[in-house]
């Protein structure tokens, strides 16, 4: 049986807490993209209702059966809880070839952030105007050179995530930030 | 030494001493000094050199618009030249240095130069040293470049880290004086995010320099009132020691904030500066003004300073620079610092005011119609000499002497955007003009507004203009009573009579005499008579100068001052370390790295990496007893062909192409057929540019009726991606197709050799036999029962295989394929092999893609389907393109071969001359084929395809290499495919 690794290449996800701000590396959320396809879009939008699946507006994130944040006109990536997933083919199965549908589990790093107040680390690492920003605002951003996603969930959490492969490097560059604010 | 002239008063905390050396010696000062206050209340008067003269040098500001007391600051690693003494905050402990002189401050052996002045006025450099010309290069410029420049850098590696970051604001405020606090306590009061930024340490402004009231509070104490209630506001941002350098687009302005140069070291994890970027949706530049003085002959030596500054020193750091003070002023702001100078019980020997008539100031000897035409004092002031209404001289004995010609709004930031300042006759000075960064409006002294009432009704009110624009409701404010006094202003540009020289620059020792120079050699206009003179290019950036620079050059011609112009302001507004642009961004950090499935197990074995772009990647594997990497590349190589080799693909971009027209999208951007394609196929691609060059290469595999996956170079995976956006989005709409990388989300291994099916038949449950999975097939596949992804793909030429399993069980693959080939004894290979194996077999790569080559001249040609369109097949057949006598690929080897051969080495025919008429092309690619025992390469050779047998020569005239060569088949291995088929 092969053992898989998270994207820090550890067995197990890794959770790290430096002064006030914790950063939790999630292994338990499967992701997907969902594409409606041309001349689709009543039927993606009744299939998402029908099972309960969220099609948030322009960024934005939200939580329904599932939950998901947009990503592009027409393109959302839906986050599934790992443990139910087979994502791809459960989606398939609502959606049917009304959307183009694509696994994305394995090409994320997803750190969740918690903090009292997240402004001054996120004011380190990247443009996103958290303090403007509504709850449930979704965002492409770039962190040191790396195309993220950052979902705010709350005043005090928020979800990052970036490309797997520079996973170290982006935990290296929050663990700083975090550092030079002890 | 004792503070001499530190006289009552200021805001410096005089409970505590603060202990510091200047060029070795020790003195005091106390919290809220600077390096130059605290050298001031010392007696310390001479702080540096000048750069071309090397002439004595003292403080003539109290703040960054400071031309001269520039000194190195702090030692080792930490040394930092042309630090302004003037915003140089004072520590326990601070160590600095005069720069720029030898042996010493006050003997400089270099003065000799100002002995030759005649001959180094300017433009002296573009006159002099033009022969012999031999000498330019190894002996004027060394002699040059060792005589010029100030500080000298340490050559140590800075121990401090610095950081980047970002803010947002509603309402950004430049300056934190009088106009800038009532505008921040408007904004902030009406709920508005507000940042308010000041290079001080102090904010205020001039209000802590000042002895003015406020209401019943004296300037400094109503500041303070105003920073404490700011600082109590959530949605308020205080940024002291924060200078924004910059206006750029957007309402983005950067802004260099000193979070630690007031400590002798940052304190442990903090960075030394942090360079922000400001998201304003509004601005507000209340940056002051600065203060210009009156040149006139020798008035560059130390005591001569700005009437300003003397007025700052003595009220907000309780300094008195010297006993005996005089004041040179064309403006009622200058009688300010004689009327407190002599409150402090400074002897005030005269104001000499070259306007005539007027009131005279009480108590203290008022010259109307006077001015200082020379003073003495080498290495210190100690008189001046005036002439008097009636011409007469007189010699006063004085050891400071405070000048002011006017003051010149801050409006630097106002014109980033290539606003032209606009001319105020009244003020004398540039004002902010029309069309400048958008969003940003002036307020204060840098709109032109001096009067502290002024400052802080108009900072009131464009504050509020500001937040209304933005939907805020920003009520009036009651402002307090404050002076409101009209500048009335002379304009005495220079003194016109002596012989000597008068300073306009005096960092960069330009004087009225370069000025009239250059006008007479015809270098009058503005931007000329900077760089002919070098006015204004010093670290100030002629923050004093300038201005009177080009009345002097409009006194010369005959035009307005406005006629004459600014020079360009650009950032950043004053000196930033480069450390700070740089950020975090250094050493192991100064990129990110992309770490491929296979690395956490490629660096137990020892693996050498070599970056690709981001990704590092295994450049070989080395064994023990392995030497040198030819050695181990031999091996890998050697190996994958006699048994099997695994190699980390993962690199290869990915993208995953969805849709019902994916087939049709496909047949459009690559220049071969992809809508036929079966499912469960896969089909070498080629891509090109619209102008027909080759774009990129890679495999596209059908994986269902409307899902391809398409592979492309490492290096172009992202153009490629882009590309296809806007073939998507831009140029097809109209087409089904969606578009999504997936090149993190799966690991991806070549096993390639004579064993490589043996070694996956191991692991993979489905049958992979030639028959269920012949040349050129894909699949879904399951490892061991977890899902995974089969391409029945060679870049090797042997048969081979990639297999591909979602990244997280990258490294546990890895490790199951190098266990599962144990018994064929398997390699894993890195970059360096993977190159030697395309090459034995042909392939071309990225020297071959070099951007500038077409399918044809791949040999490729046939891949260019005529039975559709594609981007760049029309213009691919451009007869210059298609001749027979273009470049075609080639194999070359040796004819000796125990010859090696160097990519880049050009083809010429034996006996001709080695130049570009007889080039008949390059080597791309050249490696040790140790499968053949010799070298082998690729080349691109003018109608190549036809000349296999001929011997020619490769030329490098670069190394000066020259080997006879045989121009071959460029697939030096089983040309005929067999064995990739097996």
């Amino acid at each position: 049986m092969l053992e898989a690794l998270t994207p820090l290449g550890l067995t197990e996800p890794q959770t790290v807490t430096i002064g006030r701000f914790t950063i939790i590396e999630r292994g338990d959320v499967a992701l997907a993209s969902l594409a409606t396809r041309r001349t689709r879009q009543a039927d993606v939008s009744a299939c998402a209702a029908k099972a309960g699946i969220p099609l948030p507006a322009p960024g934005r994130h939200a939580t329904g059966t599932l939950a998901a944040f947009w990503l592009a006109p027409q393109m959302w990536m839906i986050e599934v809880p790992f443990a139910q997933a087979d994502i791809r083919a459960d989606l398939l199965a609502i959606f049917g070839d009304a959307a183009s549908i694509t696994e994305q589990t394995d090409a994320w790093v997803r750190f969740d952030l918690s903090a009292p107040d997240l402004i001054p680390l996120l004011e380190r690492l990247s443009n996103f105007d958290l303090g403007r920003a509504t709850e449930g605002t979704a965002t492409r951003s770039v962190i040191d050179h790396l195309g993220c996603y950052l979902i705010k969930h709350g005043p005090c959490d928020i979800t990052l995530y970036g490309p797997r492969s520079s996973a170290q490097t982006l935990h290296h560059a929050l663990s700083v930030a975090a550092n030079s604010l002890l | 030494m004792t503070q001499t002239n530190r006289i009552q008063g200021g805001q410096i905390d005089r409970s505590q001493s603060l202990r510091f050396h200047f060029d070795g010696q020790p003195y005091l000062g106390h919290p809220g000094d600077t390096l130059a206050s605290a050298l001031l209340a010392n007696g310390v008067r001479l702080m540096g050199r000048s750069f071309k003269y090397h002439r004595p040098r003292g403080v003539i500001s109290a703040g960054s618009e400071e031309p001269n007391a520039l000194v190195e600051l702090r030692s080792g690693a930490r040394q930092e030249p042309n630090t302004r003494a003037t915003v140089a905050e004072l520590f326990d402990g601070l160590s600095a240095r005069s720069q720029n002189r030898w042996p010493s401050l006050r003997f400089d052996a270099m003065a000799i130069n100002d002995r030759f002045s005649n001959f180094l006025t300017a433009g002296f450099y573009y006159k002099t040293f033009m022969w012999p010309a031999a000498f330019w290069e190894k002996l004027y410029e060394p002699i040059i470049r060792r005589a010029a420049g100030l500080g000298s850098l340490s050559r140590l590696e800075d121990p401090d880290t610095y950081d980047k970051g970002f803010l947002h604001c509603d309402l950004l405020i430049i300056g934190a004086g009088p106009a800038g606090l009532q505008a921040a306590l408007t904004a902030g009061r009406s709920g508005a995010r507000v940042i308010l930024a000041d290079e001080d340490f102090r904010m205020g402004g001039r209000l802590n320099a000042e002895t003015l009231a406020l209401g019943d509070q004296s300037g400094a104490d109503w500041a303070a009132g105003a920073v404490a209630e700011l600082a109590s506001l959530a949605n308020v941002r205080l940024l002291a020691r924060t200078t924004i350098l910059g206006a750029f687009d957007h309402g983005i302005y950067s802004a260099v904030e000193r979070v630690s140069d007031h400590l002798a070291q940052p304190l442990p994890g903090r960075p030394r500066q942090t360079l922000w970027r400001i998201y304003s949706q509004r601005a507000l530049l209340t940056a002051g003004a600065t203060e210009r003085p009156i040149p006139f002959e020798n008035n560059d030596r130390p005591g001569v300073m700005l009437a300003g500054a003397l007025r700052a020193y003595a009220n907000r750091w309780g300094v008195a620079v010297g006993q005996r003070v005089a004041v040179f002023t064309n403006n009622d702001d200058g009688l300010r610092t004689a009327r407190d100078l002599a409150a402090k019980g400074v002897d005030v020997v005269a104001v000499i005011d070259p306007r005539e008539g007027g009131d005279l100031l009480p108590g203290i000897r008022h010259l109307r119609g006077a001015e200082v035409v020379d003073c003495a004092g080498r290495l210190g002031l100690t008189s001046i000499t005036i002439r008097d209404a009636k011409g007469r001289l007189e010699t006063l004995a004085c050891d400071a002497l405070g000048t002011s010609g006017g003051w010149n709004p801050n409006l630097n930031i106002a014109s980033h955007h290539r606003s032209q300042p606009a001319w105020s006759e009244a003020l004398a000075a540039f004002i902010p003009g029309q069309g400048g960064p958008l969003g940003l409006t002036s307020a204060g002294a840098a709109a032109g507004l001096f009067s502290t009432h002024a400052c802080l009704v108009s900072g009131d009110a464009s504050a509020r203009a500001a937040l209304e624009s933005l939907g805020f409701t920003a009520t009036a404010q009651a402002l307090p009573q404050a002076e409101d006094a009209p500048v009335a202003i002379k304009p005495h540009w220079y003194v016109h009579s002596g012989k000597g020289r008068a300073w306009v620059d005096p960092q960069n020792d330009v004087t009225i005499k370069d000025i009239k120079l250059a006008h007479q050699e015809n270098f009058a206009g503005i931007e000329h008579l900077k760089r002919y003179t070098t006015l204004g290019m010093g670290t100030d950036q002629g923050k004093t100068g300038n201005v009177i620079g080009l009345a002097v050059m409009a006194e010369l011609t005959g035009q307005s001052i406005p006629q004459t112009g600014t020079t360009t302001y650009r950032p950043p507004y004053t000196p930033v370390a480069l450390g700070a642009l740089a950020g975090r961004g250094r050493g192991q950090d100064f990129k990110p790295k992309r770490l491929t499935p296979s690395h956490k197990w490629a660096t137990e074995q020892g693996a050498v990496f070599v970056e690709v772009g981001y990704w590092l990647r295994s450049q070989w594997l080395p064994r023990a007893g392995e030497t040198t990497w030819r050695q181990s590349v031999d091996r890998e190589v050697l190996q994958t062909r006699k048994s099997v080799g695994i190699c980390d693909v993962t690199t290869l971009g990915k993208i995953d192409i969805q849709g019902t027209d994916a087939g049709a999208f496909l047949d459009r951007v690559y220049a071969n057929t992809f809508s036929t394609l079966a499912i469960g196929k896969c089909r070498y691609g080629l891509m090109l540019r619209e102008d027909g060059m080759v774009f990129d290469d890679g495999t596209t595999a059908r994986m269902g009726e409307h899902e391809y996956i398409m592979t492309t170079t490492t290096a172009n995976a992202v153009n490629v991606f882009r590309h296809l956006e806007f073939c998507r989005q831009c140029l097809w709409p109209d087409l089904d197709v969606q578009l999504i990388s997936t090149t993190e989300a799966w690991a991806q291994y070549s096993v390639a050799g004579p064993n490589a099916r043996k070694l996956l038949q191991k692991l993979v449950d489905q049958d992979i036999s030639n028959v269920a999975f012949p040349f050129m097939a894909a699949g879904e596949i399951t490892v061991q029962g977890t899902r995974a992804r089969l391409f029945r793909i060679s870049f090797s030429g042997e048969l081979a295989f990639e297999i591909a399993m979602p990244t997280s069980y990258g490294d546990a693959l890895i490790r199951a394929l190098v266990a599962a080939g144990q018994e064929f004894d398997v390699v894993v290979y890195g970059t360096e092999t993977l190159g030697v194996l395309r090459i034995e077999k042909g392939h071309v790569a990225g020297n071959e893609l070099n951007g500038q080559s077409t399918a044809l001249n791949m040999g490729l040609g046939k891949m260019v389907s005529t039975k559709k369109d594609a981007i760049g097949t029309a213009l691919s057949r451009r007869v210059g393109l298609t001749r027979d006598t273009g470049l075609r690929l080639v194999g070359v080897k040796p004819v000796d071969p125990d010859n090696s051969m160097q990519a880049g080495s050009h083809f010429l025919k034996t006996g001709a001359a080695a130049t570009a008429l007889n080039d008949d092309g390059w080597l791309t690619s050249t490696v040790y084929s140790p499968h053949l025992g010799h070298y082998i390469a690729l080349g691109y050779l003018k109608n190549g395809t036809a000349r296999i047998g001929e011997r020619m020569r490769v030329v490098n005239l670069l190394n000066q290499t020259e080997v006879a060569v045989e121009i071959v088949s460029p697939h030096f291995i089983d040309p005929t495919g067999e064995r990739l088929r097996a």
